[in-house]
């Protein structure tokens, strides 16, 4: 069974680029070595984080990342909260800057065939049954993209509010994105997402006056989970406000990307 | 379904113990999670033995220590209880906290033969 995601060796992790063939990354080694040592039953202290070795290479990506210049957002949120045309908009918006693309889903090559569609270098990470990203897939995924220095790297995690919150990636910022559509309680619901990001971007406001979604009570509960969150609100698709996260994502370019 | 993969990571902790100490299986393993760690109990039992199969933690018994969450204010700096992340500070109700315990999730210790 693969240790990154759980999966059978029919449904496996792949990284690849539009247009291209399967690259398939799927060494989790474990080796049974089964020595035969007859020896006396022993306890051993460990007191290992069982994240460890996934927040050792999101350490190692994150130090590649600053050594290049790399401003890295992490998005996260439910599926069809409208993360990927967000991305085509911001795409389109920061015209000068150069932006890479890490697509993360459990299937299918939808999303980097959108972002490629932009003319914007893209990998798309497929998890197979696996329900997050997770730092060594982005390690192999930068290895593919290969961004230049003083650039912007998104990465778009798979579509969950549960499991990826846990995984370091190596971002430099988490920006978690709830639309309008669902309810506001979200942050309360699923808190270890809210907990762990620095931006929540409150998408699809141009349907306001057709819900009974109450702005407040969201930013409340969200601000219960983390009092120092920050919040923008703006809707993808109609471009309403989409300058305020521009402006945002400008602003905390390192100064040769901006 | 995230305690699939955790439990998938505490077997390459296993393994590589277990080579380490030039060893043949885990009879025992303890286990400490945090109240606050994000791990669903069910969740991670359901996804154990899945995760254990054809590895040196194949039999071992799993013993798991839930860390209760503790949390200093950081207005008041009352230090109290914690259950849930949004959880304000009972004495003055600020959401401004620093949860210090109950957050981990660690392999503490493993018997092996």
């Amino acid at each position: 069974m693969c240790a990154t995601c759980g999966c059978d060796d029919d449904t496996q992790v792949r990284i690849q680029k539009p247009g291209q063939e399967t690259v398939h990354d799927h060494h989790h080694g474990h080796d049974h070595h089964h020595d035969h040592h007859h020896s006396h039953e022993r306890t051993i202290s460990v007191e290992q984080d069982v994240l460890s070795q996934n927040n050792l290479l999101a350490e190692r990506n994150r130090g590649y990342m600053e050594a290049k210049n790399i401003f890295c957002v992490n998005l996260v949120s439910s599926p069809g909260s409208g993360k990927t045309t967000l991305l085509e908009k911001t795409i389109l918006s920061l015209a000068d800057t150069k932006i890479y693309v890490i697509e993360g889903d459990q299937q299918t090559l939808n999303d980097a065939n959108r972002i490629d569609a932009t003319g914007t270098p893209v990998v798309q990470v497929n998890t197979g049954n696996g329900c997050h990203l997770d730092a060594n897939m982005v390690h192999n995924a930068i290895h593919q993209l290969k961004p230049e220095e003083d650039s912007l790297l998104i990465i778009e995690n798979v579509g969950n509010l549960v499991c990826p919150s846990l995984f370091d990636l190596g971002e430099t910022h988490r920006v978690v994105i709830m639309s309008v559509t669902e309810g506001e309680d979200k942050p309360i619901k699923y808190p270890n997402m809210f907990v762990t990001s620095q931006v929540c971007v409150i998408n699809k406001v141009d349907l306001l006056p057709y819900l009974d979604f109450d702005m407040d009570k969201a930013k409340e509960y969200a601000l219960q989970v983390n009092p120092k969150i920050k919040f923008i609100e703006l809707s993808a698709t109609k471009g309403d406000n989409l300058d305020e996260w521009c402006h945002w994502l400008k602003h905390h370019l390192p100064e040769t990307v901006a | 379904m995230h305690e699939l993969s955790l439990a998938l990571n505490i077997v390459d902790i296993a393994e590589r113990e277990v080579k380490k100490a030039q060893a043949e299986r885990v009879t025992s393993i303890s286990l400490k999670i945090g109240e606050c760690a994000g791990v669903e109990n069910d969740a991670f039992d359901f996804a154990w033995p899945a995760a254990v199969k054809d590895s040196v933690l194949e039999s071992a018994k799993k013993d798991v220590k839930t860390v209760p969450g503790k949390a200093k204010c950081l207005d008041c700096g009352h230090d109290f209880d914690i259950h849930h992340l949004y959880d304000p500070c009972p004495d003055c109700e600020s959401f401004f906290k620093d949860i210090y315990q109950g957050k981990e999730f660690f392999v503490e210790s493993l018997t092996v033969i």
